[in-house]
């Protein structure tokens, strides 16, 4: 084994742009070598942001390091880009079962036993959590359990991130990736709420940013102000899954608009730390 | 630069720290003019800010604002600036890191208004 690390970090280090950084890192993972796993797995990522197999790896090297939250946001990445990725069924339904959700864990467990039928430890495992042989007979549920949209109730159930903040209901509006409405609204020059209408587009927006800001290699972007008829607007993104619009009279000094996005922006990481 | 909008792309380039600047169709993301230093590509460049503004425009209609004058997207590396034009056009502006936007922002708005 450890010829083959030698072996696979000469071969990474005359050419770091190939995949092999994906062998080499599974390597050291499996040597529990996890630091040095977890760094060249992330420079593999960096290089290759949009691979499944990156972001799987990665999450298996956090599940070693009982990093159980952010393995299974990578191992969700990989099922955005790739739903039938067998490795990332397998890591979530794991990580459900630990976190003593079986519903959602028989869920993924089950995906991933379609996918590998001839993995006889994961039909086992499938029997295991479902307590027996006969969950074969049931039917495969068309969709997980509604997880997101519970999560989405209990955070919205937390009560507002922009409370004590001026322009809380009228200035400031926060949403996810989806473009649901996280907290705070907007109204337009004239007063009509226009929250809903506006949460539906700012994900998309703040994507395209990021979009554009990647391919014109203009670095991780901080933030995309706006003038228009009367009003800044400043987007901002407070963590890498929301998105914050900021409003403020067009007569006020940029600065301030700025300023007031950023208060704003550290209260929603602030908020959202807490109701996550 | 053989297009009528030649010297004013020309104008705003001079200016410290401009990648490149260019004119372009709103509605399709095509490049109507350039004037880009070496190695930069023009097409992804004007498919990115005609994208861009069109959904930052969707976001101001959809919150009663209107349409925009302006916009900036910061990144750690640069920024990319957009004036909107009449004629469906967009004028458009890749800076460097640290370029002082105060002066490139009224220059692209007063250009912007002479766009046709």
């Amino acid at each position: 084994m450890t010829e083959d690390i030698r072996a696979l970090s000469a071969q990474y280090a005359a050419d770091p742009s190939s995949l092999v950084f994906l062998r080499l890192a599974e390597a050291l993972r499996r040597r529990r070598q996890l630091d040095a796993a977890l760094k060249i797995a992330l420079q593999g990522l960096s290089r290759y942001p949009h691979l499944p197999e990156a972001h799987d790896l990665y999450a298996r090297i956090l599940t070693d390091k009982h990093d159980y939250a952010n393995a299974f946001d990578e191992w969700d990445t990989v099922l955005r880009l790739s739903p039938d990725h067998l490795g990332a069924h397998k890591g979530i339904g794991f990580l459900y079962y630990r976190a003593g959700e079986p519903d959602h864990a028989l869920y993924h467990l089950r995906l991933a036993a379609e996918l590998d039928p001839g993995d006889a430890g994961l039909r086992a495992a499938v029997e295991r959590v479902a307590g027996g042989e006969e969950i074969w007979e049931a039917p495969m549920p068309e969709a997980p359990p509604e997880r997101e949209e519970e999560a989405r109730a209990v955070t919205v159930a937390a009560g507002d991130p922009f409370a004590g903040l001026e322009g809380a209901e009228e200035r400031l509006l926060l949403v996810d990736q989806d473009g649901f409405r996280l907290g705070g609204g907007l109204l337009s020059s004239d007063g009509v709420d226009v929250s809903e209408a506006a949460a539906a587009v700012l994900a998309g927006t703040a994507r395209e940013a990021t979009r554009a800001a990647r391919m014109l290699e203009l670095g991780e972007w901080g933030h995309l102000t706006v003038e228009a008829a009367g009003v800044g607007v400043c987007l901002l993104r407070p963590t890498p899954d929301t998105s914050l619009l900021c409003t403020m009279d067009a007569g006020l000094p940029a600065g301030q608009l700025s300023f007031f996005a950023e208060r704003a922006a550290k209260a929603a990481r602030a908020w959202l730390e807490r109701v996550r | 630069m053989t297009t009528p909008y030649g010297a004013m792309l020309d104008s705003l380039t001079r200016l410290r720290g401009i990648r490149g600047v260019l004119v372009v169709s709103m509605e399709d993301g095509l490049v109507v003019a350039e004037s880009l230093m070496a190695g930069m590509k023009g097409s992804p460049i004007a498919a990115l800010s005609a994208t861009l503004a069109t959904r930052v425009a969707e976001l101001t209609g959809s919150s009663g604002h209107g349409l925009p004058r302006f916009l900036h997207l910061q990144g750690g590396d640069g920024a990319l600036l957009v004036a909107p034009a009449a004629s469906d056009l967009l004028l458009v502006a890749v800076a460097g890191r640290d370029v002082p936007l105060g002066l490139l922002r009224l220059e692209m708005l007063r250009m912007a208004e002479r766009l046709t």
